[in-house]
């Protein structure tokens, strides 16, 4: 049966955003009608993403609730939609961060309300867009729309030196991605097709050169999505100057594309160049896991220090899914949930008292939690997740990379398990510098505890990531059917030599 | 096939007629005729439009061969009208603020036009250099239009020595390729190829390299770019639209018609200079805008690029690429026409502004004009789901099922380049704080063509098949 609860989760947030453009634009324009239309929107998107949860069979690996209409007549290109278990826990993932972006700047963000409503309501489609695409046109043309809102966002509502961060995240995601494209048209006019479901049984065949200079293509963009060290040196930078909100959903969702585009092109359609290349992703994976968590060490930046422990997390993320297995893929993804939750938590928690303080400065802070005792009380369940204690969402997609890899690699688990440790001490030690300590300063005893909106918008987050922690089976049935999938698919286009290793990991 | 089929160049007929009869009026009646004329002008650029479209879309010849008709070059012909009713429109903006009278500038869009759809129907190097000469007086006056100005009048002067340079070279270079083949009709020169087995006389090659340096020259492509910056900014903004637009369309679609008739043959010896000025073109667009602070002259670099990545299509020597390039016309038209409305309206009183800062803080002051030009300015840069990706998409898709990867990865990384100037002018007027207001105002017909660019731009992927199609059939009827 053809629904469109695709198009409609795509076209709701735009349609939302033209709502706003045309009622409340403009100098006369009223920013509390935005914020509502801003925030109803997100909330109705969750809801259709929900529904759609419900319509979905997490036992069947196949693309579900597909959608499909023609696009550009006679080029073989069309406006195909679906999804499985791997792309609607992403979507949940976003769909559930954007109405807590909307109202985290509730307050925070007073000019030029309009346009920045706008702006995240398209970066909304644009990112849902980019999960539910089928066809390679489609999937691109979402990948990179994004860019438009977010460069307006970093650079209209950042920091200081904003209009240099902007610049970075643009031009570094934008070379990365014509290298996408390139890999796109050669698909495109070998196979005469987009189709992301055709072209996964066809571009396996090509000769194994062909298809390490593909995968490196895609691996040129991807990776700058990811960040991968080191090509990760935009992030830093595109998170101190984004507004919370806009370092929220980068850090949640926007990242998790990256890792997205390499399970879902990378890994099916160039199995043998992923398989051949997988020792490098290590190497790359393992120094961004050591070497940020030390930067990290030494930040004096909060948000610098949160950007930096992304870099590591996402690590993990691509050491999962090299290790081509169960477990290191439903890991990396489930880490990837996990990070978008915890990380965009953590990033809530310096803006609530960067609101406050206006400061990111770790040294102007100092015994918070004799003030905010409730702020305290959230930012160390974030702090305790992020270095992965049981029963957080952290542990458990850590732990699943961790056993993943050492399947393939005990050198790589090594070096991936001094991460964790390192992760402890530099989140630790920010957690007791900002709420521990003596309260010295006067202008940290006048700051207020955490509004009903504040809690409102941490609430779901901390119970999430307690839930995941304590109970992932709901996330981790939805990733067993394509997960499997993908591995025969690999296995079979391999000539077993993947195979290999997934039969010593079972 | 009579030898004397005059209908098919009726449409150019009935311009260069009208244009006749409306210098009379303008004559008798002096300044009053202004409005009228420009009016008229119109009418006969639509006429002409409707003209062209009824003619039959097969290939028929006219003036024993001299001159073809078919549907790619009707296609072509239709594009050109179009730019140049669009650049009639905006310069009402201008014209009726000039000083001096100037009725004759709508005549010479009808010449200068006319002269151009001559260009893209020549069969043979004679029409076709007449038709060159024809449309290029009539655009160097046009550049020194406001004769008062002192830049005017420097980019006239400019643009026609080194044009009477290109037209000098393209002559020689015909009459090479007479002198070693014995004719200059294309069908002719596209058989004798065929037939001939020898190697290929370098008299000739010759002769084809100074033909295409002439082309070049007329669609400011590097290394032969060199007047274009100075032209654009010195010539009257809408004088600037009607250039950006009309002639480069026609020189592109000959070029076209050149490299796939008679020189298709030698694909070998023309593919290696077409690729290289397509580069070219390409790193100094890119690299050439990034230090502008004068709109126009970052218009003109931008400009060069977009001549860069159309030849990309044409490099391919294949169907595809054709096609593609009259996609990538058709939108670069589009968007162009629209930026240029854009820098009429940057007025402050009377005085035109160039300088981008002075578009600080726009958002604030204009928010529907700076989200006009972002929308403009991010298509061009090439940024989905805007129309300028789609163009890019398709010359490069033909380039790369032709083989051509150098071509396209060069393509794909000036325009990551070419994004930071595009950028730039979105930075300014988004996170710049504001400066004096803007004032200037537009003519509610130009307002109307503005619409129509942002509608065309930003809804260009929702519909893109009418365009594939059309192009489709176009170069189909051409038999490339």
């Amino acid at each position: 049966m053809e629904t469109h609860l695709l198009s409609i989760m795509i076209f709701l947030p735009i349609f939302g955003a033209v709502a706003i453009a045309i009622f409340n634009s403009g100098p006369n324009g009223s920013a509390s009608n935005a914020r509502n239309t801003a925030f109803l929107t997100t909330l109705a998107t969750f809801i259709i993403s929900l529904i759609a949860w419900g319509r979905f069979d997490a036992t069947d690996a196949s693309f579900q609730l597909t959608e499909s209409a023609e696009w550009f007549a006679g080029y073989g290109i069309n406006y195909h939609l679906g999804i499985d278990g791997i792309s609607l826990s992403l979507i949940l993932l976003t769909t559930l961060l954007m109405p807590i972006c909307i109202l985290c700047s509730w307050e925070s963000v007073k000019q030029r309300v309009a346009e920045y409503m706008i702006a995240f309501l398209l970066l909304e489609s644009f990112v849902i867009g980019v999960f539910c695409a089928l066809d390679l046109m489609l999937f691109y043309i979402f990948f990179e729309g994004m860019l438009i809102p977010m460069f307006l966002i970093i650079g209209i509502w950042g920091g200081t030196n904003r209009v240099y961060a902007s610049y970075k995240f643009f031009l570094y995601t934008l070379a990365g991605s014509v290298l996408l494209l390139a890999a796109m048209l050669y698909l495109y006019f070998t196979f005469e097709t987009t189709y992301i479901p055709d072209l996964m049984n066809l571009a396996p065949q090509l000769p194994g050169d062909v298809q390490m200079w593909l995968w490196l293509a895609m691996f040129a963009s991807f990776a700058v999505k990811v960040p991968m060290w080191p090509v990760h040196t935009w992030l830093p930078d595109a998170h101190v100057q984004a507004p919370t909100a806009g370092s929220v959903i980068l850090a949640g969702v926007l990242l998790k594309m990256g890792a997205y585009g390499f399970i879902r092109f990378s890994l099916p359609m160039l199995p043998f160049a992923s398989y051949a290349l997988a020792d490098f992703i290590f190497f790359l994976s393992c120094v961004a896991v050591v070497y940020t968590s030390l930067v990290a060490l030494m930040q004096e930046d909060m948000k610098k220090l949160i950007a930096y422990s992304s870099v590591a997390h996402m690590g993990f993320v691509t050491l999962g899914i090299f290790a081509f297995n169960a477990q290191g893929l439903e890991g990396a993804i489930v880490q990837m949930i996990s990070h978008g939750l915890v990380s965009g938590a953590l990033f809530l928690c310096v803006g609530v008292v960067y609101d406050r303080l206006h400061t990111r400065d770790i040294e102007r802070y100092g015994g918070v939690a004799h003030v905010m005792p409730h702020y305290a009380a959230v930012f160390m369940v974030f702090t305790m997740a992020s270095v992965g204690l049981p029963a957080t969402s952290g542990f458990i997609g850590e732990m699943l990379v961790l056993v993943g890899t050492y399947q393939v690699s005990q050198w790589a688990a090594l070096f991936a398990s001094t991460g964790l440790i390192l992760g402890a001490a530099y989140m630790l030690w920010l957690y007791r510098r900002i709420c521990f300590g003596e309260l010295v300063r006067s202008e940290i005893k006048k700051m207020p505890d955490l509004s009903w909106r504040e809690i409102a918008i941490f609430a779901p987050l901390v119970i999430l990531t307690i839930w995941l922690g304590v109970n992932p089976a709901p996330l981790l049935d939805l990733l067993h059917a394509p997960v499997e999938h993908l591995l025969e698919h690999l296995y079979a286009h391999t000539g077993g030599q993947i195979g290999a290793l997934r039969g010593e990991a079972l | 096939m009579s030898m004397v089929n005059i209908l098919l160049i009726l449409p150019e007929l009935v311009m260069a007629l009208g244009a006749c009869i409306l210098l009379v009026w303008g004559a008798v009646l002096k300044e009053k005729a202004l409005e009228g004329v420009m009016v008229c002008a119109a009418l006969i650029l639509v006429f002409a439009g409707y003209m062209v479209i009824s003619l039959p879309s097969e290939a028929s010849f006219a003036f024993n061969g001299l001159l073809r008709f078919d549907g790619f070059i009707m296609f072509a012909k239709l594009l050109i009208l179009m730019a140049a009713l669009a650049a009639l429109i905006l310069s009402a903006n201008w014209t009726q603020r000039l000083s001096l009278s100037c009725f004759e500038y709508p005549i010479l869009i009808l010449l200068s036009c006319a002269g151009l759809m001559l260009l893209t129907s020549s069969n043979d190097f004679l029409s076709l250099y007449m038709a060159i000469e024809l449309a290029s007086l009539s655009l160097y006056v046009m550049a020194a239009y406001e004769r008062d100005n002192v830049r005017s009048s420097e980019a006239g002067l400019k643009y026609f020595i080194l044009g009477a340079l290109a037209s000098g070279m393209m002559l020689f270079g015909m009459s090479l390729i007479y002198g070693f083949t014995g004719t200059t009709n294309f069908g002719v020169l596209a058989n004798l190829s065929e037939l001939s087995s020898t190697p290929v006389p370098y008299g000739f090659l010759t002769g084809l390299v100074l033909v295409l340096v002439g082309i070049c020259f007329k669609i400011s492509a590097v290394p032969f770019h060199m007047w274009t910056p100075d032209v654009y900014e010195g010539a009257p903004t809408s004088v600037v639209a009607y250039f950006a637009t009309v002639p480069k369309i026609a020189a592109l679609v000959l070029l076209g018609r050149l490299l796939y008739e008679p020189f298709a043959a030698y694909i070998e010896d023309w593919q290696p200079i077409i690729i290289f000025v397509s580069i070219a073109s390409m790193i100094v667009g890119a690299f050439g805008a990034l230090k502008q602070t004068n709109i126009k002259r970052l218009l003109a670099y931008s400009s060069i690029g977009h001549v860069g990545y159309a030849l990309t299509g044409l490099a391919a020597g294949t169907a595809q690429g054709l096609q593609g390039v009259l996609i990538y016309l058709s939108i670069y038209m589009v968007m162009s026409i629209g930026t240029f409305a854009f820098i009429l309206w940057m007025r402050r009183g009377s005085e035109p502004l160039e300088d981008i800062s002075e578009l600080a803080g726009l958002s604030r002051t204009h928010p529907r004009a700076a989200l006009f030009l972002g929308l403009m300015m991010f298509s061009m840069a090439g940024i989905p789901p805007l129309a300028g990706f789609f163009a890019k998409f398709y010359v490069f898709l033909a380039a790369a099922e032709a083989g051509l990867y150098t071509l396209v990865v060069a393509g794909l990384l000036t325009s990551v380049v070419a994004a930071y100037y595009y950028l730039r002018l979105v930075k300014i007027m988004y996170f710049d704080e504001a400066k004096d207001p803007i004032t200037g105002e537009l003519l509610l017909a130009s307002r109307l063509l503005v619409v129509i660019c942002a509608v065309v731009v930003f809804f260009y992927f929702l519909m893109p098949t009418p365009l594939i199609k059309t192009t489709e059939l176009a170069v189909t009827w051409a038999g490339y």
